[in-house]
């Protein structure tokens, strides 16, 4: 089937060549950094963890939460929702590899990665999310091409997909625990927490599972009309409308424990998580040029769920469409960027140490977030080559299907 | 005397044990090897717990840090980074009001003291460290130390974020054009790995204690926490003693003294 990927347009040859300037950009700049050290990063002592750890964090929550959404749909309607969940699964697997390139270029000795396997270390939570982002990746792989495969065949899927599916579910639970459990591993470890940090790290649990849906539904929906429109793969209307639901619900939660977040910081006079939070929305000493994102964000996350929560506003296509770059937006800027900043600073000692990012760094993060475009958009076009009919009412559906794609 | 070939046995005998393969073989290799560095030499210091002792009213008097700095970071081959972001550092000094809580210091009943504290690796009893490490390159020893492996770090840094510290340092560069004089005893690192301070591991096999110890003008006490009768344990109870963020509950391995009758400055 992945011959198909390979006869296209030349829009989409010209998508791929440009996708591929960006790798060749990327690995240049990979090429620097594992020569010169990972000194060519703004990383420091104090900020040990940067943009690529974070971009982690994002791309990890917001893949996994969109494939869940569109396969518990998959498994009341196969036919309906065919579509939903082949574009769903595929994005993830090429948004876990993403993921995990990112832990790659992070590493100081990229050679050395098998050790994580030659001297497995169950107690740390960084085994655990490569055991369970690397299963996770090979179910998808998996699922998506075995469904793939039968309808080419103009077949049903075979039956053992359906328990499959629902391992896969439940697996996003599982990397959601992992997840949270890596990103707030400075909180759970020690033993003798106040009952207010544990409170702390429950608000922030939930509100990162939660923007996690939040950022991953508007995200399959963003994916759902760019494909309707560039390559007119008609998915059912009805799933749009759940998804744009399920982000608004997710992001209303994630605001409210953000909030919570903010009010146990000052009502229990946790003065450390204060300063962080401070340095994130005011600036401490006028060093943190990241508070004008923080304020940004909060607008996106409060226009986006105005506007996906009016019924009638987001049933307005181009209205929907804005709502879901607002909401991936805000949550980006909420874990892409700033969840790094805030862990770290200040550290132990109250001082706050500046992170700026090199040239360097950005080109990194493109050149991973190319390799990831490029995984999809030839993964999708074997979809759309090959999926004729996702939609059993074709008035639900978004664009006019094309044969030739 | 615990040479770097049995202490390469060690770590390989974890190893094994930890990949659930030749599981017994590995254990002997271990146990093997700790009997012959009993056997080889007498000197060596031991104990249940190794811990240190800053008596900070003498240290005030005597002590300069720029000594023990330098004594440090030349035995150990620290490099001297330029950006000092990225250096790396296994024994620093930080403001007493930067180290201790005010209700830390109100315990002790000085609420403010003009005197820069050293700072380096707890040893904590309960280490994040160890417990984040992907790879058991840092590992906690049976005498409380906790030790790394330069050779199997992969430079995850997760180590750097889980202690609460800043103990940790990561090699950005390459290290090697840094140091001014290689000191042959101790091995020089590579970039894109992490280390700390190692309570001078290589030199109580030799039966000598921690350089920083020496240097200190016997205002720094080190040697078995689990021992009431060892010095350190006997300073514990003359005094007041911190430990820094005390509310983590990982049990500091470093503490600070604050002796009775202390004057407020």
């Amino acid at each position: 089937m992945i011959e198909k990927a390979l006869s296209g347009s030349r829009k989409y040859y010209a998508w791929l060549a440009f996708l591929l300037a960006v790798i060749g950009f990327g690995v240049f700049a990979y090429i620097r950094q594992f020569n010169g050290g990972l000194s060519l990063t703004g990383m420091s002592r104090d900020v040990s963890w940067g943009l690529y750890i974070s971009q982690f964090t994002f791309i990890v929550g917001t893949a996994v939460s969109g494939v869940m959404i569109a396969s518990l749909c998959y498994l009341r309607d196969k036919k309906q929702y065919l579509g939903v969940v082949l574009l769903g699964e595929f994005l993830s697997v090429a948004a876990i590899l993403v993921a995990i390139l990112f832990i790659f270029v992070d590493l100081g000795q990229p050679t050395r990665v098998l050790n994580v396997m030659l001297h497995p270390s169950p107690q740390s939570i960084m085994f655990w999310d490569m055991v369970t982002l690397g299963g996770f990746l090979v179910l998808n792989i998996f699922l998506g091409w075995v469904k793939l495969s039968a309808e080419k065949k103009g077949q049903e899927a075979p039956s053992y997909i359906k328990p499959l599916t629902i391992i896969s579910v439940l697996m996003v639970v599982v990397i959601h625990m992992v997840a949270v459990g890596l990103h707030m591993a400075t909180t759970f470890i020690y033993p003798g927490l106040s009952s207010a940090e544990y409170l702390f790290s429950g608000a922030m649990a939930i509100r990162f599972v939660a923007t996690a849906f939040a950022s991953g539904a508007a995200l399959l929906i963003l994916v759902c009309m760019v494909v309707a429109a560039s390559a007119q793969f008609k998915v059912s209307d009805k799933v749009i409308q759940l998804l744009a639901k399920t982000s608004c619900i997710a992001m209303i939660i994630g605001v409210i424990f953000y909030i919570l977040q903010v009010n146990i910081a000052f009502t229990n006079d946790m003065t450390s998580h204060q300063a962080s939070l401070l340095n994130l929305f005011v600036g401490s000493g006028g060093q943190s040029g990241i508070a004008p994102f923080m304020w940004v964000a909060i607008a996106l996350a409060a226009l986006g769920i105005l506007l996906l929560l009016v019924p009638g506003l987001r049933r307005n296509k181009n209205i929907l469409l804005m709502a879901a770059i607002m909401i991936v937006l805000a949550c980006w800027l909420d874990k892409g960027l700033a969840s790094s900043l805030g862990e770290f600073m200040p550290n132990s000692f109250g001082q706050i140490t500046d992170y700026a990012v090199p040239i360097n760094e950005i080109a990194v993060i493109c050149g991973v977030y190319a390799i990831g475009l490029l995984v999809v958009s030839v993964l999708y076009k074997v979809v759309f080559a090959v999926v004729k009919a996702p939609c059993a009412d074709s008035s639900e559906c978004i664009g006019e299907q094309r044969k030739d794609v | 005397m615990i040479s770097r070939r049995d202490f390469l046995h060690t770590s390989l005998a974890i190893g094994c044990t930890g990949l659930g393969c030749v599981a017994l073989s590995g254990c002997s290799t271990l146990s093997a090897s700790i009997q012959t560095g009993q056997e080889k030499d007498n000197t060596a210091m031991s104990a249940g717990r190794f811990g240190l002792v800053v008596d900070v009213e003498k240290y005030k008097k005597s002590a300069s840090f720029s000594l023990i700095a330098s004594v440090c970071h030349k035995a150990h081959n620290i490099p001297r980074i330029p950006d000092d972001k990225q250096a790396i550092q296994w024994i620093r000094e930080a403001d007493y009001k930067a180290c201790f809580s005010e209700a830390e210091r109100q315990h002790v009943g000085i609420p403010s003291l003009d005197v820069k504290l050293p700072v380096m690796c707890n040893h904590c009893e309960t280490p994040a460290c160890v417990t984040v490490c992907p790879t058991q390159a840092t590992f906690k020893r049976p005498d409380g130390i906790v030790e790394m492996d330069y050779h199997r770090c992969i430079g995850c840094r997760f180590c750097m974020a889980a202690c609460p510290y800043d103990a940790r340092s990561f090699n950005f560069v390459d290290p090697k054009p840094y140091i001014d004089q290689v000191t042959p005893n101790y091995p020089t690192r590579t970039d894109g790995v992490v280390e700390k301070c190692n309570f001078c591991v290589e030199r109580l096999t030799q039966g000598l204690e921690p350089l920083c110890v020496e240097a200190s003008g016997g205002s720094i006490l080190f040697g078995d926490l689990d021992d009431p009768t060892s010095e350190v344990s006997q300073a514990i109870v003359s005094g007041t003693v911190l430990t820094r963020s005390e509310e983590l509950g990982v049990e500091p391995g470093v503490k600070y003294l604050f002796r009775e009758g202390h004057n407020n400055d």
